[in-house]
């Protein structure tokens, strides 16, 4: 796990039939606003899984809830058939789940370079070793390549904070993929980038998911992003699974264009 | 700067620190040195730069807030002062000093982990009070408000640092250093890395494997520490200890001189405390006028350069660089993920570091 990198596919156990993430019923309220109400759902090793649902559907905090960012009112969250319910997310992050935020989450004062090396770093050695240990914990060559996999290659020094909204969008995504991680949730990827940059982005999730067989979810409003990026769809409305399936068939359901995509 | 440029100016500066003060009279050059007073001040400066080093690292590295440092700086002071006059190695005592306040600063660090920004300053602010009355109702142990008389300086391989002056003030020098030195590897090493991305954003920050919780702790232990240090070389320095050297205002001014001298800048505390401890004695001419011009100062730096001394210095030194507004960069044919490729950075001219 540890010397994991975005090259290096890491191998699933196959006792649990290839599941990497199982949700059991999970719930959340926050006092009497029911945000999600017993979603259960799996997601298989290498699937491209998409997350839709009007504005408010819970898509979010079914996320947090499945990370560590808050606790759930009830239900349990299993990665590779452990449960995982409970611990914080920088323990999950470590056994191998990455993600990305609604909102741009990069480090506007360290440069591109060292906000991948940061997205890595502690996922090398021990903590103790790290502080009498090279400044950038041997990850400069990792953090380059994943600068020239995201066509960042011309900001590496750069500041984050000074790059446009788009490529940080990138840079926030390739943060995510640095430690090599298992499965990766990606809250809006799409949201705020222009048109060049979204094709060019998702070409680049498709490769790392043909390349190392990391498993994706992805929350998305982009329908032709979501719908040409994603093997396998769930929707989500009033913080209930409304239905499920391959792209085409979502297309058509009349409960999904009436809850959704006929807005 | 390149990098040799800065190492050869730091090590000139100093070179001219350490020897400056010194009289060279005795070798027929026309420098009589420093005299008694003005080497106290220098020290003075030195141990009031350690402590700021330690805050500089809780709240211009870590982001987060301490009223609390002018309290560690008793607690070590008391530590070190009590187990000399013991007969214990002054080594002992100040290392004893840093550990104690390390723990402590643990303790103090977890409020940290509930409340955040001035309400984290408030749990500090408690704490610095409620040490000041200890150090001033528990006379058996500290002498009270009778103060604690007679610290002496240590004996290090046979030489009292008693007098003169300039000897203590090598030794504090010397300290100063190494302990520069350690901060120095300490936010250049991926735990720095670490305490910055706690400052910028904790939730990502936690989300990218950073245990938050242990960092925290962390910076505010080490930072305590340093409160400690200090505090061990101020009162052989001074020679007495008196509960108000600890006091709440004491607090705020270590948080000032690091804001002043730039926050989160290595050589921000060094500036600060230089602004604090020798401008009023370059200022002596104004007399009560000198806080005035102290308070305008701070006033004018934080309304027009919120980056401190050290901070507008580097805007005047380096020329502001904009990345190119181009989003698309390269749309074709970039590497594939598993082939190394050639080292990024090869195709732009925007990679030298300051």
């Amino acid at each position: 796990m540890s010397t994991a990198t975005a090259a290096q596919p890491v191998a699933m156990t196959s006792q649990t039939d290839g599941k990497v993430l199982e949700v059991r019923d999970i719930s959340k309220s926050f006092g009497g606003v029911h945000a999600v109400r017993g979603v259960t759902f799996d997601v298989r090793e290498g699937e491209i899984l998409g997350l839709i649902g009007p504005n408010g559907s819970g898509k979010s905090t079914l996320f947090n809830c499945i990370l560590g960012q808050l606790t759930p009112t009830s239900g349990e969250v299993l990665v590779s058939g452990r449960s995982v319910t409970g611990l914080r997310p920088s323990e999950l992050n470590r056994l191998g789940i990455g993600r990305t935020f609604q909102l741009l989450q990069v480090f506007p004062q360290l440069t591109v370079r060292e906000n991948l090396i940061l997205a890595g770093q502690e996922h090398e050695g021990s903590r103790l070793k790290r502080l009498f240990g090279p400044r950038d914990a041997g990850l400069t060559a990792n953090a380059n390549r994943m600068i020239d996999f995201f066509r960042l290659g011309h900001l590496s020094d750069e500041k984050a904070g000074g790059l446009s909204y788009g490529q940080q969008k990138l840079l926030d995504c390739a943060m995510a993929f640095m430690a090599g991680p298992r499965l990766v949730l990606l809250d809006e990827p799409a949201g705020g980038v222009n048109l060049t940059m979204l094709g060019n982005l998702k070409e680049r999730l498709q490769a790392i998911n043909k390349a190392t067989g990391a498993t994706f979810v992805v929350i998305e409003h982009n329908m032709e992003f979501v719908m040409s990026l994603c093997t396998r769809i769930i929707v989500l409305a009033e913080g209930k699974i409304i239905a499920e399936g391959p792209p085409d068939t979502i297309r058509k359901n009349p409960e999904v264009i009436e809850a959704y995509l006929g807005h | 700067m390149n990098r040799k440029l800065s190492f050869s100016l730091g090590a000139l500066a100093i070179f001219i620190m350490l020897l400056g003060p010194m009289d060279f009279t005795p070798f027929g050059l026309p420098w009589s040195g420093l005299k008694t007073y003005p080497t106290y001040a220098l020290t003075l400066w030195l141990v009031t730069a350690i402590a700021a080093m330690g805050v500089n690292l809780i709240v211009g590295y870590a982001g987060l807030e301490t009223l609390a440092q002018a309290a560690f700086l008793g607690i070590g002071a008391y530590t070190s002062a009590l187990m000399h006059r013991n007969g214990v190695p002054f080594a002992v005592c100040f290392l004893t000093a840093g550990a104690v306040c390390f723990l402590v600063g643990i303790v103090l660090g977890f409020p940290a982990l509930r409340v955040q920004k001035h309400y984290l300053a408030f749990v500090t602010l408690a704490f610095s009070v409620f040490v000041w009355l200890v150090i001033r109702n528990e006379e058996w142990l500290t002498g009270g408000t009778e103060s604690l008389k007679n610290v002496r300086r240590p004996v290090i391989f046979g030489i009292s640092l008693q007098r003169p002056e300039i000897y203590y003030y090598w030794f504090v020098a010397g300290v100063t250093l190494l302990l520069a030195f350690l901060m120095w590897w300490l936010i250049r090493s991926p735990w720095g890395r670490a305490f910055t991305a706690l400052r910028e954003n904790p939730i990502r920050a936690e989300s990218l494997g950073i245990d938050v919780r242990g960092y925290t702790l962390t910076a505010f232990a080490i930072g305590s520490a340093y409160g400690g240090f200090a505090g061990s070389l101020l009162g052989p320095l001074i020679g007495i200890l008196d509960p108000n050297s600890f006091v709440l205002s004491k607090s705020l001014e270590y948080m000032l001189i690091v804001v002043a001298g730039g926050s989160g800048y290595f050589l921000g505390p060094f500036v600060g405390a230089a602004v604090a401890v020798l401008l009023p004695e370059w200022l002596r001419f104004a007399q009560d006028y000198y806080l005035i011009i102290f308070a305008l100062l701070v006033i004018l730096l934080m309304a027009f350069f919120p980056t401190g001394i050290v901070g507008l210095f580097e805007r005047l030194t380096t020329r502001a660089r904009r990345p190119h507004a181009d989003d698309k960069g390269p749309t074709l044919g970039g590497p594939s993920l598993g082939t190394p490729s050639t080292p990024a950075g090869s195709t732009t001219v925007a990679g030298a570091k300051t």
